[in-house]
C-alpha cells in the first residue's frame, strides 16, 4: 500500500472514531431532550412541528459537516 | 431504541449504517439513495408512510452535507438550481395528483411498477452505452476532477445536446458555472419530468435528473452531481414540510440515519474529484438496475419493500 494512501486511511479511522464517540453521546441527549417534546408537538401542532422537523435536520446537517471539517483538519493538518 | 413519533423500535447502528451507505451514493452520484433507503427502512418495520416521509427529511440533511462540499469543490450551479426548483415541485404535484388518479382507477400498483421498471431499464442502458462508447473514443487528462477541469467532460451524446442549446426559445439563460446557454423553458422541462416522476415513484428522483442533466442540458457531469443534490434540498424540504404535515415524518430516525449519512456524503462527493465525467456514468449504472430488481420483485413476491 502507498504511503499517502496508508496515511489517509489511518487518519479516516481515527475520525471515524472520534466521530462515533460524538454521535453516541449526540443520540442520548438528542432523544433524550428532544424525544418527548418532539412527539407531543407532532401531535398537537402538526405545522410547527414541520417546520421544526426542517430546521432541525438543516441545522444538525450544518453542525455535522463543520464538525467532519474540522476533525480532517485537526487530522491531516490541512484545509480539505 | 424507541422512536415515540412513529412508534417503531430500531437499533441506531442499524441506521447509522444505513444512513453512511446512502450518504456516499448521494455524495458521488448526486441522487436521493431513496430506492434503498425505503425498503430498508420498511425491513425494520417502519410503516411505509413514515419510510417515505423520514426518508425525504433525511435526504435534506445529507444533501446540505454533499451539496456544501460539492460547493467547496466548484461544483455547484446556483442559478441552475434554483430555477429547477421550481419545475421539480411544480412536477412532484401533478405526479402525486396522478398517483391519486390511478388509485382512484385501482391500478396504481402495476402501472407504476411497469413505468418505474422500464425507466430504470432505459436510464442504465442508455448510458451503459453512452458512457462506454465515450471512454472508448476520448483520451482523458490525468489527475483530480475539480474546478475548471470539471467542465471538460466529454459525451459521445454530445451532438444531440448541442442540437438542444441551439433551440432558441426565449428567454434563453446564460449558466456560467456550468459554461451553457440554454432556452428556461428546456430547464423547466427537465426539472418537471424529474419532478414528475418524484411524484409519481417516490423518492427524489436523482436517478432521472442527474442523467438529464447531463444529457440534455448539456451541464458537465461534475456540476450536474453538486447541482442536483443543491435542488434535492430544496424540492426534498418541500416535501419532508407536507409529508410532516400528513404526520409521515419521524424526525428522530432521520436525525439518526442522518449522523451515518454526513460523514457518508462527504466522502461520496470529495472521492468525486479522482473520477472523469464518463467514468461517474458509467458507475452510476447499477443504481437504476438496483431499483429495477427491487420494483420486479415487489411485483413477483406481493411483498412491499
Amino acid at each position: 500500500m502507498k504511503k499517502e494512501t496508508a496515511r489517509t486511511l489511518r487518519a479516516f479511522l481515527i475520525e471515524l472514531a472520534i466521530y462515533a464517540v460524538l454521535v453516541v453521546g449526540y443520540f442520548f441527549l438528542v432523544l433524550h431532550f428532544l424525544g418527548e417534546g418532539l412527539h407531543q408537538l407532532e401531535a398537537r401542532h402538526r405545522y410547527t412541528y414541520a417546520g421544526v422537523a426542517i430546521l432541525l435536520i438543516v441545522g444538525q446537517a450544518v453542525v455535522l459537516e463543520n464538525v467532519t471539517t474540522l476533525l480532517l483538519r485537526m487530522l491531516r493538518g490541512r484545509s480539505e | 431504541m424507541f422512536f415515540p413519533i412513529s412508534g417503531a423500535h430500531i437499533s441506531p447502528i442499524y441506521l447509522v449504517v444505513i444512513g453512511f451507505f446512502i450518504g456516499i451514493l448521494g455524495g458521488f452520484f448526486g441522487v436521493g439513495g431513496s430506492f434503498i433507503a425505503g425498503p430498508a427502512l420498511r425491513a425494520v418495520g417502519l410503516d411505509w408512510n413514515f419510510a417515505v416521509g423520514t426518508d425525504l427529511a433525511h435526504i435534506v440533511g445529507k444533501s446540505v452535507v454533499a451539496a456544501k462540499r460539492h460547493r467547496a469543490l466548484g461544483n455547484v450551479d446556483l442559478k441552475l438550481g434554483l430555477i429547477m426548483a421550481f419545475g421539480t415541485i411544480a412536477g412532484a404535484e401533478v405526479g402525486a395528483q396522478l398517483i391519486q388518479m390511478l388509485k382512484r382507477a385501482g391500478n396504481v400498483n402495476l402501472v407504476v411498477s411497469i413505468v418505474s421498471i422500464a425507466v430504470y431499464l432505459s436510464i442504465s442502458t442508455f448510458m451503459i452505452w453512452e458512457s462506454r462508447k465515450t471512454l472508448s473514443q476520448t483520451r482523458l487528462p490525468g489527475g483530480t476532477v475539480k474546478g475548471a477541469n470539471a467542465k471538460h467532460d466529454p459525451s459521445a451524446f454530445k451532438h444531440v445536446t448541442s442540437g438542444i442549446q441551439r433551440l432558441k426559445i426565449l428567454p434563453m439563460i446564460t449558466l456560467p458555472a456550468s459554461g451553457v446557454t440554454i432556452s428556461l423553458w428546456i430547464i423547466l422541462l427537465v426539472a418537471f419530468v424529474g419532478g414528475l416522476f418524484s411524484g409519481f415513484l417516490g423518492g427524489g428522483a436523482g436517478y432521472i435528473r442527474m442523467p438529464s442533466m447531463v444529457y440534455v442540458l448539456g451541464v458537465p457531469t461534475h456540476l450536474a452531481v453538486g447541482t442536483d443534490l443543491f435542488e434535492i434540498i430544496i424540492s426534498a424540504s418541500y416535501g419532508t414540510f407536507t409529508h410532516a404535515v400528513k404526520g409521515n415524518v419521524d424526525i428522530l430516525i432521520a436525525l439518526v440515519m442522518h449522523t451515518g449519512a454526513a460523514i457518508g456524503a462527504q466522502i461520496g462527493a470529495i472521492s468525486t474529484q479522482y473520477f472523469t465525467g464518463p467514468k461517474i456514468r458509467l458507475a452510476f449504472v447499477p443504481l437504476p438496475l438496483i431499483g429495477a430488481a427491487i420494483v420486479i420483485y415487489t411485483l413477483m413476491s406481493g411483498h412491499k419493500l
